[in-house]
């Protein structure tokens, strides 16, 4: 086959598919982000009330019934570096300097969580070509379900934070992301109960509510003035299991995942810029919402696969008349 | 070890034995631990031992008692070895202690101002309690004087100066807000001296001792920290070698006491405990030296931070500790880190295998098949 041959077939057939109107309007205008869900589950994650004790880490994976990843032949105790198929939450250290201080920016050091960040208008669900993974109606939590997974890993490739992880050390590997301690078989949320992780932390750093009433808490840190006593809840945002007072650090005056590419509903607060932090530089706009408008247009019922299948058939029609003239 | 190093140059302990009624081995044990708790040699016990028996060398002790409790003297009362009480008085010559003192009223302050003048230079001046410096210092007075001008005066000739317990190292219970007396530690009324601080509420005697036991066989101070602690004794946080470390670590927390986790042991961090931001070495000595666990974190309370200035006292008992571990601990994942690959399991490499096989057997007999009907013509040479 001529590759002339072929672009000419796939461009005819396109053409009267195009014109036949057989499928829906191709529009490659871009949509607005998602706005957030008025009831979406999410965290608040504190770095200034991380101290490091890694209970969260500890209880993910006793939740999600994960093996503790272990580098050396020591088997001491999980040294995940970061997130895994077998990690879906992790503490890591920012440092400067000597590190003596903590939450300082030169010769400091910082404590930050890696887990899904569960965007409002997650990238990983838009590239998902099979719908394996979803984002749910009331709560905004992005879940998986391994058995419409094809393992094509566009999610990893989607999540502007590296958050799904695929099991590559497994014969039959699946994608591996925090989806709230809320999956099946586990359905902690749906029980009435925390995330693991913020059911654990001994200090708050990890909070656990509704977005709008962790969106409310995180403002009020920034409102504070450094150095006064704030009195912290612990659990659940909306019904805190207990408190405890802490003098108020200088923190950032930035909520990420406020609005970080249509926000998240897993928001970070800290002394320390995010970039810092291993944050991506982010704009208001979520990829996805200006990417979908072309890529899923070209996709949608199964069009371009068609088109090119159109052209396929009409080339190989040609040179089999043509084979058949001259035989 | 070395026969050498048990040598004691054939000193006469007789004098000692029948001094402090104690057996010749009683007496070598207790200065081998004393050094031992201070990270010095076997040679360096000796020479403990040597500077006790030898009455020469016993400085006179005046020792001044501000706003406080007794605490620290009750501590040192009932101190481990049986024969302690007999031991520092003798070690020492206590020349004035206004708990101790057989005698009362204007016949001590007598023998304590003789014994200042007499000993000008060598004496050593322990503190204990805090000092109040509020309206010229009124609020406690001996014999008619107030505490400040007692210390001040007593301070001006001390060949060295300790402040035992929280009150006196830097003003203890007292000194918390709103502090009306304006109580403050010796160290911070005694400016341009070096005061040696053992704090605690109440302090271990061990650590006093072996403070002044280094005083008396050296005649120098052992090495302090920033804030005049003896780096034996207070260089490390409770929390770098308490034994519920590990749970903190794993996070494994009581949540509440008598819950779950607190009746396992594990980490009281969430409790409370200033573990974290409190030096001393309550976890490795313990206290009254009966074993067991005996110190607060080993019977299942969070530690209070009473030795820690701004701590003990000043923060709320179940508030939250900073945690002051010097630098993140190393095998903490740094930002940029990345899981590096684990492997295979032998499940996948098989599968692989046999994906690989399979692939590899398929091409080939469609290689056959293909090349079979292309060349129909000298198939015998291409497939023979």
């Amino acid at each position: 086959m001529k590759r002339r041959d072929f672009l000419k077939g796939s461009l005819q057939s396109g053409a009267a598919v195009l014109t036949g109107g057989a499928l829906a309007p191709i529009t490659a205008e871009a949509r607005p982000n998602f706005q957030p869900k008025e009831d979406a589950i999410g965290m608040l994650f504190d770095s200034t009330l991380c101290v490091g004790c890694k209970a969260c880490v500890a209880k993910c994976k006793e939740v999600n019934d994960m093996p503790p990843v272990t580098e050396s032949e020591i088997r001491a105790w999980d040294e995940a570096r970061d997130l895994s198929g077998d990690t879906l939450n992790v503490i890591k250290t920012y440092k400067n300097g000597d590190a003596s201080t903590k939450d300082a920016e030169t010769n400091g050091f910082a404590f930050e969580k890696r887990s899904c960040m569960h965007c409002v208008d997650p990238g990983c669900v838009s590239v998902c070509p099979v719908t394996a993974l979803t984002q749910h109606e009331k709560t905004g939590i992005v879940s998986y379900n391994p058995d419409a997974c094809i393992g094509c890993r566009n999610c990893m490739a989607g999540c502007p934070y590296n958050v799904p992880q695929f099991q590559y050390d497994k014969p039959f590997g699946q994608i591996n992301k925090c989806q709230m301690c809320n999956q099946k078989g586990v359905e902690r949320i749906d029980n009435g109960l925390l995330t693991g992780c913020s059911e654990v932390c001994p200090t708050g750093a990890t909070l656990f509510g509704t977005r709008s009433a962790l969106l409310a808490e995180a403002k009020r840190r920034m409102e504070l003035k450094p150095g006064d006593t704030y009195t912290y809840p612990r659990g659940d945002v909306r019904n805190p299991g207990s408190y405890h007072d802490k003098r108020v650090p200088t923190y950032k005056q930035h909520i990420w995942g406020e609005i970080e590419a249509g926000g998240t509903n897993v928001m970070h607060i800290s002394s320390i810029s995010f970039d810092k932090l291993g944050l991506p530089p982010l704009g208001e706009r979520s990829a996805c919402s200006v990417a979908e408008g072309v890529q899923h247009s070209l996709y949608s019922y199964l069009a371009l696969p068609a088109v090119l299948m159109a052209g396929l058939s009409y080339v190989v029609k040609r040179n089999t008349d043509e084979e058949g003239e001259g035989s | 070890m070395a026969e050498k190093e048990f040598d004691t140059d054939g000193f006469d302990f007789s004098e000692v034995e029948k001094r402090l009624g104690v057996s010749r081995r009683t007496f070598l044990t207790f200065c081998m631990g004393v050094a031992g708790s201070l990270g010095l040699s076997t040679k360096s016990a000796f020479a403990m031992a040597k500077a006790i028996a030898e009455p020469k060398m016993r400085p006179p002790v005046i020792w001044l008692h501000g706003q406080e409790c007794t605490g620290p003297t009750e501590s040192l009362l009932r101190s481990e070895q049986p024969s302690l009480a007999h031991l520092i008085l003798d070690m020492i010559s206590l020349d004035y202690h206004q708990t101790l003192d057989a005698g009362a009223g204007h016949k001590v302050e007598e023998i304590k101002k003789k014994s200042m003048e007499a000993n000008k230079g060598k004496y050593l001046l322990v503190v204990e309690g805090a000092i109040p410096v509020n309206d010229g210092g009124i609020y406690c007075k001996i014999a008619g004087e107030t505490m400040l001008d007692l210390t001040r005066e007593a301070a001006e000739h001390a060949a060295a100066i300790v402040a035992f317990g929280s009150c006196a190292s830097w003003g203890g219970v007292q000194s918390a807000s709103p502090n009306p007396t304006g109580a403050k530690g010796a160290q911070a009324v005694l400016t341009g001296k070096t005061v040696v601080n053992i704090p605690g509420c109440p302090p271990n005697p061990a650590n006093f001792l072996g403070t002044v036991l280094y005083f008396v066989t050296f005649g120098k101070l052992p090495p302090l920290d920033a804030q005049n602690r003896p780096k034996w004794a207070y260089g490390r946080l409770i929390h770098e070698n308490c034994y519920r470390r590990p749970h903190f670590d794993a996070g494994r927390f009581a949540s509440e006491f008598g819950d779950e986790g607190h009746k396992l042991g594990h980490c009281l961090y969430k409790l409370g405990c200033k573990g974290p931001e409190t030096y001393n070495n309550c976890p490795s000595l313990e206290f009254n030296n009966v074993g067991g666990g005996v110190w607060p974190i080993g019977v299942g309370h969070p530690c209070f931070g009473c030795s820690e200035e701004g701590i003990g006292f000043n923060k709320p008992m179940f508030a939250l500790a900073d945690v002051k571990t010097h630098t993140p601990p190393n095998n903490f994942p740094n930002i940029d880190d990345r899981q590096s690959s684990s492997g295979v399991s032998p499940g996948a490499a098989a599968l692989g295998g046999a994906a690989v096989g399979a692939v590899v057997g398929a091409t080939l007999v469609a290689a056959k098949k293909l090349s079979a009907s292309d060349d129909s013509s000298n198939s015998d040479d291409q497939n023979s």
